[in-house]
């Protein structure tokens, strides 16, 4: 029992209704949200430790004992995630301070941000099924904000079709609620888990499991992806780069929680069809990378593709394969952020998005085309970066549970996503230069220096692998091992 | 009882999905609303109906009613009726902008 597993999702929330009353004061502002991430960031990497030296940790709210209460579970699983979202959120805040306009900033744009973020962390450390459904209406509803946030046309009619979208998956999520109490009787994640682990899945829990499917399969663009790439492309690009770097994620989040603790025992059925629907994804991913010309819509695509890999590693079912998906999950949060940031920050440097109109930008500004190359390798998995490993680890599994068909459509994948974006690279960085040298607006240094920031994660995510596996391996522990779970929650009680 | 409520909560999906398929926004927002009451019917249902006291120790000496799907409902109806709310605003919005209510004149892709 200790109360640092609610700073992530209290402290966040505690600043945002502060902001309001600071609406006029847009350094201040700036500040404190850029601050209050940071300082949650330090506080997550903490409670990081704290989970690897001394096992599972939670609190139960108001001192009611599991199963009764709503409670909050921090494992190494939702502590990597929580850590990762939380630096990740203050890179693009940071770039935030310099690029939203003032007419959002006063809109209370950094308290919808901190609000959202706090859904996320929410989403990750919550124990409670039905909390989870109330962590992902935060996080939502701040989402709904954001995304209309400036209210210009396009964005107006896109951000409709997204809502309304959600509002039926939420409706979905409620029913899977609804049936899951009627049947079982409890909403501790745990103790569900332990019913059905007493009670054996039958056919009727194998069926809830899957409407629960649907559910987090929407919310993470697993086959369902369709509303994605518009509501994607609307926003400013630090919103956007925010939705890309966590939203779906959350999803996957839940996916991988739900077929690892409470619904493990069936995978015949749960995990094919997650392999199939996974690899559905990846390929309408890469055929919608390879046909696009606007550059954000490609790198939307590269979010969908990255949805199904992560998800291969799931379906695999076995120990390696989720090792690789948790740490290609971290790696994708931190590399979409990257990728996103320097899209955006590219057609804000052109006005231009197709990917034909624009070339040369590595003479105007050598650096930034740097960025982006490490970003790609990043992303095609090319070692010493953060991608390799997490795909390696994948393949094992995938090789592991025999599932052939998993390990090529995962690796032909890559190929597909190194072509996307060296089809940008070559045409929008090499070439003839279309502005000037010399002419050219300069580029933001708080904007570089958010880059930088993740690109100094991305690396040191590859070359800290050594570092950051005890975390991973105690992670996929945890989830191969639902019982360590269970215990560390139902051991004072349970009924 | 249970079975009235099932078809009830039928009912309520059908009339929802009739209002959700169709092309003004207004009846699509109508739509998700009724579409949240039949979720809120299903929870009480599956809960299981009356079957015991008010959950009050002072006052009844059990079997206890279940209370736990009345507080999973209080908080569904809050949420659906904040996001119900802040939908109409913003199909406010969108018909002001876009200068019409009809899905299919929003359709289109980004690159339009």
């Amino acid at each position: 029992m200790t109360n640092i597993v609610v700073l992530p999702l209290i402290l966040p929330i505690i600043t945002g209704i502060l902001l309001v009353f600071l609406r006029h004061q847009l350094v201040l502002q700036r500040i404190i949200a850029v601050v209050t991430m940071a300082i949650v960031s330090i506080i997550s990497v903490i409670m990081l430790h704290q989970v690897y030296t001394s096992g599972i940790i939670y609190l139960d709210f108001s001192g009611w004992a599991p199963p009764f209460g709503i409670l909050f579970v921090a494992d190494s699983f939702a502590s990597l995630l929580v850590v990762t979202s939380s630096i990740v959120t203050t890179c693009i805040l940071l770039y935030a301070t310099t690029t939203i306009e003032p007419k959002r900033e006063k809109m209370f744009f950094y308290t919808f941000v901190l609000l959202m973020v706090a859904g996320v962390n929410g989403s990750f450390l919550t124990g409670d099924i039905f909390n989870l459904f109330v962590c992902f209406e935060v996080m939502l509803l701040a989402s709904y904000a954001l995304i209309t946030l400036g209210g210009e046309k396009l964005q107006l009619r896109e951000s409709l079709k997204y809502v309304l979208i959600n509002v039926v998956a939420s409706w979905i999520f409620l029913v899977a609620l609804a049936y899951l109490y009627g049947t079982l009787g409890t909403l501790n994640m745990a103790h569900i888990a332990q019913r059905v682990a007493e009670a054996g899945q039958d056919p009727l829990l194998t069926t809830i499991s899957l409407v629960f499917l649907v559910v987090f399969a929407l919310k993470a663009g697993l086959l369902l992806y369709q509303w994605l790439p518009t509501a994607y492309s609307v926003p400013p690009t630090a919103i956007a780069t925010l939705f890309a770097a966590l939203l779906t994620k959350v999803g996957i989040y839940a996916l991988i929680r739900t077929f690892t603790l409470m619904f493990p025992y069936e995978p015949s059925v749960t995990h094919r069809i997650i392999g199939i629907m996974a690899i559905i994804t990846v390929v309408g991913g890469c055929l919608g990378a390879l046909a696009a010309k606007d550059i954000r819509t490609i790198a939307v695509y590269n979010v969908v593709i990255g949805v199904g890999f992560i998800l291969i590693g799931l379906a695999t079912n076995t120990e390696q394969g989720l090792q690789g998906a948790i740490y290609y999950l971290m790696h994708d949060m931190v590399a979409k952020a990257l990728l996103f940031l320097i899209i955006g920050t590219m057609i804000a440097l052109t006005s231009e998005s197709h990917i034909d109109k624009m070339s040369g930008l590595i003479r105007n500004y050598p650096l930034f085309g740097w960025l982006f190359f490490i970003v790609m390798c990043a992303l095609a998995g090319i070692p010493p970066l953060s991608g390799f490993i997490g795909k390696v680890l994948i393949g094992q599994g995938a090789i592991a549970s025999s599932s052939y068909v998993l390990l090529i459509i995962g690796f032909g994948s890559t190929i597909i996503v190194l072509y996307s974006l060296l089809r940008i690279f070559l045409s929008c960085f090499f070439g003839e230069t279309i502005i000037p040298t010399g002419d050219e607006t300069p580029m933001n240094k708080v904007n570089m220096a958010a880059m930088l920031l993740l690109a100094g994660c991305i690396i040191s995510l590859g070359f800290g692998a050594e570092l950051v596996a005890p975390y991973v391996k105690d992670a996929a522990a945890v989830l191969m091992n639902p019982d360590i779970y269970i215990k560390a929650i139902l051991a004072n009680g349970g009924v | 009882m249970e079975t009235v409520m099932l078809v009830v909560v039928g009912i309520l999906v059908m009339v929802a999905t009739y209002l959700i398929l169709s092309r003004q926004v207004l009846k699509v927002i109508l739509g998700t609303a009724i579409l949240s009451h039949a979720a809120h019917v299903l929870i009480l249902t599956l809960g299981g109906l009356k079957k015991g006291n008010v959950p009050l120790i002072d006052d009844s000496d059990g079997p206890y009613t279940d209370a736990l799907p009345q507080a999973l409902i209080l908080t569904a109806i809050v949420i659906s009726f904040a996001v119900t709310a802040f939908v109409l605003v913003l199909a406010f919005r969108t018909y002001r902008m876009n200068g019409t209510d009809d899905f299919e004149a929003l359709r289109g892709n980004i690159d339009d």
